[in-house]
C-alpha cells in the first residue's frame, strides 16, 4: 500500500460534468473535424455548459450492462460502493453519444449517405446494449442552412433521416462549417447538455426505483448506495441542492450500519467520502458555517472508531486525511472569495491533520516494530486477482466478506502483518512536515504568529526525528529568539535541548556552545549539564546529549574529532544580546566624567549563574579610544599550564551567584580632553588559547537578551537590599555608566576682576584683571580672552567694544571680544581693559584664561591645558541727563522764539552716576539759523557732579529773520566733555553729544522795548522811554493807552493813537514817580494793532519789564 | 481531565495545570492563544472603547481543550484551559471563575511586598487557584 492509499480518489474530488462522447470525428486526419472538436473542448469557461466531452471511435465498445435485477430477495450486496463506479459514470458510459457525419442535404447520394448513416447510428445503439444512453447526430454541412422552413428539400431529407436512424427530430443537428463555428458549437452543446440533463434525471429515478425492493435487515448497504448513487447523478445534472440532499441522507445512513471491526475501514472510508462531498458542496452553496458544522459532526462521529487495534494507525492516518481534505477544501473556498477568521481557517485543520499524522508514527512506531526476522509474508496477501479492490475500504483479503467474523484468522493475521510492516516504510516525517508547513502559511496568513512559531518548533522538532538537522537548527534558530523575547523560558528550554541535541550531532561547535550556555543560564528551568563549556575547552568531543540515535552520535563523533583537527577553528565570538548566557557583565566607570589629571577608573563586574565554578582566563574591554585597551586586560597568567591545575588566582574563578568586580585604571591622553570615552564591547575569554576557547561579548558592556527586562523588575522592587558582607555587591544595585567624559585639570589659578560698576554709556570703562598663579610650577602660554560672552542679543555685540588702549575711545572697528591676548609666562599681574558701551543694559563679559602647565599623574608626565572662566554681568547706565529749554530773557518758558528777539537757550545736566562725574568743558555748536548774541563761554567748566547733583548754564541767541511768517529750525548741538572722577583708575575724557532741539521761530510785526533804570527811589523821578519799532513793510495804526498804579503816579501820554511807519520807531517817553518802596508793578501798557489783531497786547508786554525794585530813600 | 489556569503579562506569571505531565503542551496551547488575544483586544478597542467586559469568552476550539480568556484593564491576560470532552461547565460558570482569579490577583497585587511583574508566589492565590480547580473540574 503507498502512502496515497489515504489519498481521496481524484474521481471523488472533481468536480462531477455531464459526459458525451463524440463519434465519427477524425481529429487526426481530418482539418474540418479537428476544428469542430477544438471548438469543443478549447477555451471551455464558467460560462459554458459543464460537460466533459471525449471523442470515441465509432464502434467503441461501451462498459457492459449487467442484466437488471429483478428481484432483490437472495441479493446480499458484497459492499458500499464499487471502485470503479465514480470513474464508469464519470468518463465510460456517457449521457450522450454524439455521431457526427459530414452530409449536405443536397449531396447527389443521399440515399447512400442517408443509410451509411443510420447504419452508424445502429454500431452506437448496439454497443450501448441496455443502457438509457441518449443517441444524437450531427450533420457537418459546407454550406450554410437557409432559414428554417424555407428549404423543402432539407426538412422533407430530415425526417426521411430521422426516420431511417429511429431518431427524433429533436436528435437530429445540422452543423454548418462556417465562420460562425464557435456560435454553433455553443449552441449544439447547450443542446447537448439538455439530453444529458434527461439521461441523468431518468437514471436518479431508476435508481430510486430499486428503493421499493430492498428491506432494511440484508440491504442496509445498499441504502447507502443508492443515496450516494442519487447524489453523484444529481451531479452530474449540476443539481447540487439536490445532491447534497442525497448526500446527507446517504451520511446518516452509513452511520447506521452495523460497525464491527471487519467493516469498520470500509464505513469510514464511505463516511469519508460522503462527507467530502458535503462539505464540498457547503462550500460552493456558500454556507461555511454548514460545512464546518458537519465536518465536526464527522469527526465526532468517527473518532472513537477505531477499529482494529493493531492497525490503530490506519485511523489516525485516515483522520489525518480527514482534516487535511477538509482544510484543502477550506481553502480553495478561500482562493474563491470565501473569508476566514483568525479562529477559523484552514491552519487549524492542517496542523490537527498534523497532529493526528504525529500521532500515526507514534502508533506506527508501536505497532510496527517487528524484531528483524519478521518479514513480508510470502504470498502477499495484499494482492488481488485485478490489481485492485472491488468495493471501497475492504480488506485485500478478504472482498466482499461481510459477516462479523473474519473468514480466516490466519489470512487475517498476515494481512495484519503485511499492513503493518507496509506502514514501518511510511516516510511519516514526510507527511508531518508538510502538513505543518502548511498549516504555518495558513496562520502566517491570519495573524497567529505565536501560533506561527509553535508549528515550526513541531517542524523542527520532526526534522529532527527524519534526522535533517541542518534544517531542523533552521527553524528552531529562527523561532528561539521570538520565545526569548516573550520570557517563556519553559517553552524556551525545550527548544533550546532539541536545538542542542541538532547542534552536536551536526558538530556544530559554535552552536553547541551558544546553546549549552543559554541552558546552564540563569531563567532556564533545568539544571543542565554544567561543565559543558569547560570539558568543552579541553578539545575534547563532548558527552553525547541523551536520547540521540545511537547511529547519529557515532557519525557526529567522528565529525567532531575532524572538526577539533583542523586548526582555526576553535576560536569562536558569541555576541551575548542576543542570547541568555550564564556569565552577566556589566561595566562602568566610575564617574561621569575624570579630569585629565587623575586616572580614569573603571570597573567590571561579571557573575555567573552556573551552579558550578566557571574558570576564565581572559577579560578585556574595548574602548573607544583603542589604545587604552591595553590597560584594561586582565589574562591568566598561567598560559601554559594546564587547566586542571589548579590556578594561583582565584581572582579569575567565577562563583555562581555571587558578584566579581575587577578594577581598570588608565590615564587619558591629553588629546581626549574634551572627548567622550566609552565602552564599547567587554569581552570574556573562556577556555584557552592554545585549544578551542570562546569570547563572550557584551556589546556596549552589559546587557543580553534579559536585561532589560530584570532590570526593569529591579527598579520596581522596593525590596530591602540585603546587606552582604564585604566585598560583595549586590547585583541589581550596579548602575551601568557605559561612557565618561575626559574633561580638563581643575585650574589652579584665581582670575580677579577689578572695577566699578556700573559702566557708563560711552565711557572707557576700566576692567583691571589680576590672574594670580597657584600652579606648583610655572604656567605657560597664557593667554586671556575678554569680551562679551558670545551667545548675547547681536545689538549688544554692536554696542560693546573692547580695547586694551583707555587712552583713546573706541569706535567700530573694535571687536566685541579680544581673543587670546597673550600674556606670556605667568608673572603674576594685571591687565586693564577697557571696554566701550553705547547702549545701556547689561551684559555679560567673559574672562577666559588658558595656559598650559605640567603635571605628573600615576607617575607620568603630561601638560596639561587649563583653563579657567570667569564672567561679569556688567550694568550700564546713562552717566547723565541733559535737559534743555529756550525761555525768554525775563526767564519765561517760550514756546517759539521771536525773530531778532534775544531769547535763552538753558541746559540743566543732571547726574544719574553713582559715581561722581567731572564736566571737563560744554560748547554750544550753533546751528546758522541761530546766532549767539555773545562770545558763549562754558559756564560748568571743571564742575564736579556728585549723584543727582544737577548743573545748569545758559547762552544767550537770537534768530536772524526767516522766509516766511514762521518756520521750525534746528538749533545745533550741544557737546560736554567729561570724565569719571575716580581715583581707581586715570579715566579718560569723553565727549558726549546731546543734540539741541528744534525750535518754532516767529516773525513779529511790532517789536516793543524799555529802556529804564535798574531800580527807582521812592519820590524821585524814574524816566521810561519805550521803542515801538515796526517791523513790517506796512503803516501801522497804533493804539497805546498806560492803565493807573496805585504804586505810580506818572506823567506822559496816557491814551495815543498814533501810525508808525514801516521800518521806523516811534519813542514814548514817560515819567514815573514811585509812591512805595520794594518791588513794585510797572503801570501796564497797553499797546493794540489796528492791523494785527492777532497779536494781543500781552504777548507785546512780554518784551516788557513787568516790575521795578524801587529803594527807599532817606 | 485536563485543566490549566495561566495567568499571563505576555510572559507567564502564574501557571497551574492539573495533572503536571503534559505542561509543556499547555504552555504551547496558551502561548498560541495569546495571538487571539491580542487581536481581540485590539478589535474591542477598535469597536467599542468603553466596553468593560473584561471576559474575551471562548478563544479557539482545539480538538481536545476549550481555551477561555479573560483580560485585566492592565492587560493582564488569564487563561483557562479546559478538556473539551468537560461539558458541565457553563460559560457563566468560566467566567464567575475568572471573576475570582481576577479578585484574587488583585490582591496579589496590593500586597506592598509583590514586585509587579514577577511571578507570583502566594499562598492565598495558590490556595484558590486549587479549590477552583477542586471544584470545577
Amino acid at each position: 500500500m503507498s502512502p496515497a492509499q489515504w489519498d481521496l480518489p481524484p474521481e471523488l474530488c472533481c468536480r462531477p460534468m455531464a459526459f458525451v462522447a463524440l463519434t465519427g470525428l477524425d481529429v487526426v486526419y481530418n482539418a474540418i473535424h479537428r476544428a469542430i472538436w477544438d471548438a469543443f473542448c478549447t477555451n471551455r469557461r464558467a460560462d459554458r455548459v459543464p460537460i466533459s466531452f471525449k471523442v470515441l471511435p465509432g464502434d467503441h465498445e461501451y462498459p457492459k450492462c449487467r442484466t437488471k435485477r429483478t428481484s432483490y430477495e437472495w441479493y446480499i450486496p458484497k459492499g458500499i460502493l464499487k471502485t470503479g463506479w465514480m470513474n464508469k459514470h464519470l468518463n465510460l458510459v456517457p449521457a450522450l453519444v454524439v455521431l457526427f457525419y459530414e452530409l449536405d442535404w443536397d449531396d447527389p447520394q443521399w440515399k447512400e449517405k442517408q443509410s451509411e448513416c443510420a447504419t452508424k447510428v445502429e454500431i452506437v445503439r448496439t454497443s450501448l446494449q441496455g443502457r438509457n444512453t441518449k443517441v444524437a447526430v450531427v450533420l457537418i454541412q459546407k454550406k450554410t442552412p437557409l432559414p428554417p422552413g424555407e428549404d423543402l428539400v432539407a426538412s422533407e431529407r430530415a425526417s426521411a433521416l430521422c426516420g431511417a436512424c429511429d431518431l427524433s427530430g429533436k436528435s437530429l443537428f445540422v452543423l454548418p462549417h462556417t465562420d460562425h463555428l464557435v456560435g454553433y458549437i455553443i449552441r449544439l452543446e447547450n443542446a447537448f447538455y439538455e439530453h444529458a440533463q434527461t439521461y441523468y434525471y431518468n437514471e436518479i429515478r431508476r435508481v430510486k426505483s430499486h428503493k421499493e425492493f430492498l428491506n432494511k435487515t440484508t440491504h442496509q448497504l445498499l441504502f447507502v448506495r443508492h443515496q450516494f448513487k442519487m447524489g453523484f447523478f444529481s451531479e452530474l445534472k449540476q443539481d447540487t441542492q439536490n445532491a447534497l440532499k442525497y448526500y446527507r441522507t446517504a451520511y446518516s445512513l452509513v452511520h447506521e450500519l452495523r460497525a464491527h471491526e471487519t467493516n469498520m475501514l470500509e464505513i469510514k472510508t464511505m463516511a469519508g467520502f460522503i462527507n467530502y462531498k458535503i462539505c464540498r458542496l457547503c462550500f460552493q452553496h456558500n454556507t461555511p458555517l454548514d460545512a464546518i458544522a458537519q465536518f465536526r459532526k464527522h469527526i465526532d462521529l468517527c473518532k472513537k472508531k477505531i477499529g482494529s487495534a493493531e492497525l490503530a494507525f490506519e485511523h489516525t492516518a485516515w483522520m489525518s486525511k480527514q482534516f487535511q481534505s477538509f482544510g484543502d477544501l477550506f481553502d480553495e473556498a478561500i482562493k474563491l472569495g470565501l473569508t476566514a477568521i483568525q479562529t477559523q481557517n484552514p491552519g487549524f485543520y492542517y496542523q490537527q491533520a498534523a497532529y493526528y499524522a504525529q500521532e500515526r508514527k507514534q502508533q506506527a512506531g508501536q505497532l510496527c516494530s517487528h524484531e528483524p526476522g519478521v518479514g513480508y509474508p510470502a504470498p502477499d496477501p495484499l494482492e488481488t486477482p485485478t490489481g485492485a479492490l472491488d468495493f471501497y475500504g475492504q480488506r485485500p483479503w478478504r472482498q466482499g466478506h461481510q459477516s462479523i467474523d473474519p473468514p480466516d484468522s490466519e489470512k487475517e493475521k498476515q494481512g495484519i502483518l503485511a499492513l503493518q510492516v507496509k506502514e514501518r516504510d511510511v516516510l511519516h516525517s514526510e507527511l508531518i512536515i508538510a502538513l505543518l508547513s502548511n498549516a504555518v502559511a495558513q496562520f502566517k496568513k491570519y495573524k497567529c504568529p505565536r501560533m506561527k512559531s509553535h508549528l515550526m518548533v513541531q517542524m523542527g522538532e520532526e526534522y529532527y526525528h527524519a534526522k535533517d538537522y541542518t534544517k531542523a537548527l533552521k527553524l528552531l534558530d529562527y523561532v528561539m529568539c521570538d520565545y526569548r523575547t516573550e520570557r517563556w523560558w519553559s517553552l524556551l528550554t525545550s527548544i533550546l535541548s532539541t536545538a542542542l541535541k541538532c547542534s552536536y550531532l551536526m558538530g556544530q561547535v559554535k552552536d553547541y556552545i551558544t546553546y549549552s550556555m543559554e541552558l546552564v543560564g540563569r531563567g532556564l528551568l533545568i539544571v543542565y549539564k554544567v561543565d559543558i563549556v569547560i570539558c568543552d575547552c579541553q578539545n575534547e568531543v563532548p558527552e553525547p546529549e541523551p536520547d540521540c540515535d545511537p547511529a547519529s552520535v557515532k557519525m557526529a563523533q567522528s565529525l567532531w574529532s575532524d572538526r577539533i583537527s583542523l586548526a582555526g577553528n576553535n576560536e569562536f565570538t558569541i555576541e551575548v544580546q542576543d542570547y541568555v548566557p550564564f556569565v552577566q557583565c556589566k561595566a562602568k566607570f566610575l564617574y561621569p566624567s575624570f579630569h585629565i589629571d587623575e586616572p580614569v577608573q573603571l570597573h567590571v563586574y561579571v557573575r555567573a549563574d552556573c551552579p558550578h565554578p566557571v574558570r576564565f582566563s581572559k577579560l578585556c574591554v574595548s574602548l573607544s579610544n583603542q589604545e587604552y585597551n591595553q590597560y584594561c586586560l586582565l589574562e591568566d597568567a598561567s598560559k601554559e599550564q594546564d587547566i586542571l591545575e589548579p590556578s594561583t588566582q582565584e581572582n579569575m574563578c567565577l562563583v555562581p551567584g555571587k558578584t566579581r568586580k575587577y578594577c581598570f585604571k588608565f590615564v587619558a591622553k591629553t588629546e581626549d580632553v574634551g572627548k567622550k570615552i566609552e565602552i564599547t564591547s567587554v569581552g570574556l575569554m573562556l577556555g584557552r588559547e592554545t585549544a578551542r576557547y570562546v569570547y563572550l561579548n557584551w556589546r556596549g558592556g552589559w546587557g543580553d537578551a534579559a536585561s532589560s527586562h530584570e532590570t526593569l523588575q529591579a527598579s520596581r522592587s522596593f525590596k530591602r537590599r540585603t546587606r552582604l558582607p564585604e566585598q560583595q555587591l549586590d547585583w541589581d544595585t550596579v548602575t551601568i555608566q557605559s561612557s565618561t567624559m575626559i574633561i580638563s585639570r581643575v585650574p589652579k589659578i584665581s582670575v580677579q576682576l577689578t572695577h566699578e560698576p556700573p559702566a557708563l554709556t560711552n565711557e572707557m570703562y576700566c576692567m583691571i584683571v589680576t590672574i594670580q598663579s597657584e600652579e606648583d610650577t610655572v604656567a605657560k602660554d597664557i593667554k586671556l580672552t575678554a569680551g562679551l560672552k558670545p551667545g548675547q542679543d547681536a545689538n549688544l555685540t554692536q554696542s560693546t567694544q573692547i580695547t586694551l588702549n583707555g587712552s583713546e575711545v573706541c569706535d567700530d572697528s573694535h571687536p566685541a571680544l579680544l581673543p587670546d591676548i597673550p600674556l606670556g609666562d605667568l608673572q603674576p599681574g594685571q591687565k586693564p581693559l577697557y571696554i566701550h558701551c553705547v547702549s545701556t543694559g547689561s551684559r555679560i563679559l567673559l574672562f577666559h584664561v588658558a595656559y598650559s602647565v605640567s603635571a605628573t599623574v600615576e607617575g607620568k608626565d603630561i601638560t596639561c591645558k587649563c583653563h579657567k572662566d570667569e564672567t561679569v554681568t556688567l550694568e550700564t547706565v546713562v552717566p547723565f541727563e541733559v535737559a534743555m529749554k529756550f525761555v525768554s530773557s525775563k526767564f519765561e518758558h517760550l514756546e517759539r522764539v521771536f525773530v531778532d528777539i534775544p531769547f535763552l537757550l538753558m541746559m540743566d545736566i543732571l547726574s544719574a552716576s553713582p559715581w561722581p562725574i567731572e564736566l571737563v568743558n560744554s560748547e554750544v555748536q550753533l546751528a546758522s539759523s541761530m546766532t549767539a548774541i555773545d562770545q558763549p563761554q562754558s559756564q560748568v567748566e571743571g564742575v564736579t557732579l556728585q549723584t543727582s547733583e544737577c548743573a545748569s548754564e545758559c547762552f544767550l541767541l537770537k534768530c536772524p529773520p526767516v522766509q516766511n511768517g514762521t518756520s521750525t529750525v534746528a538749533s545745533g548741538h550741544y557737546f560736554i566733555s567729561w570724565k569719571r572722577k575716580s581715583a581707581f583708575a586715570e579715566t579718560s575724557v569723553v565727549r558726549t553729544i546731546v543734540i539741541l532741539p528744534h525750535v518754532m521761530v516767529e516773525n513779529i510785526p511790532l517789536y516793543v522795548h524799555a529802556e529804564l533804570p535798574s531800580f527807582g527811589r521812592v519820590r524821585e523821578s524814574l524816566p521810561v522811554r519805550y521803542h515801538l519799532e515796526n517791523r513790517t513793510g506796512l503803516v501801522q495804526d497804533v493804539e497805546i493807552g498806560v492803565e493807573p498804579s496805585d504804586a505810580f503816579m506818572f506823567s506822559g501820554l496816557k491814551q495815543v493813537r498814533m501810525r508808525i511807519l514801516p521800518g521806523t520807531e516811534q519813542e514814548m517817553l514817560y515819567n514815573f514817580y514811585p509812591l512805595m518802596a520794594g518791588y513794585q508793578v510797572l503801570p501796564q501798557l497797553n499797546i493794540s494793532l489796528l492791523r494785527f489783531p492777532n497779536i494781543s497786547g500781552q504777548l507785546l508786554r512780554r518784551f516788557l519789564p513787568s516790575r521795578i525794585f524801587v529803594k527807599v530813600t532817606f | 481531565m485536563q485543566t490549566a489556569i495561566m495567568i499571563v503579562a505576555n510572559y507567564p506569571l502564574y501557571i497551574r495545570s492539573v495533572p503536571t505531565q503534559g505542561e509543556l503542551k499547555f504552555h504551547y496551547t496558551v502561548h498560541t492563544s495569546l495571538d487571539v488575544v491580542e487581536e481581540k483586544i485590539s478589535g474591542v478597542g477598535k469597536a467599542l472603547a468603553d466596553q468593560r467586559e473584561l471576559y474575551l469568552g471562548l478563544l479557539y476550539p482545539t480538538e481536545d481543550y476549550k481555551v477561555y480568556g479573560y483580560v485585566t484593564n492592565s492587560k493582564v491576560k488569564f487563561v483557562i484551559v479546559v478538556d473539551s470532552s468537560n461539558t458541565s461547565l457553563r460559560d457563566n460558570e468560566i467566567r464567575s471563575m475568572f471573576r475570582k482569579l481576577h479578585n484574587s490577583f488583585t490582591d496579589v497585587m496590593c500586597n506592598p511586598f509583590y514586585n509587579p511583574g514577577d511571578p507570583i508566589q502566594s499562598k492565598a492565590f495558590d490556595s484558590i487557584v486549587s479549590t477552583m480547580m477542586v471544584q470545577a473540574f
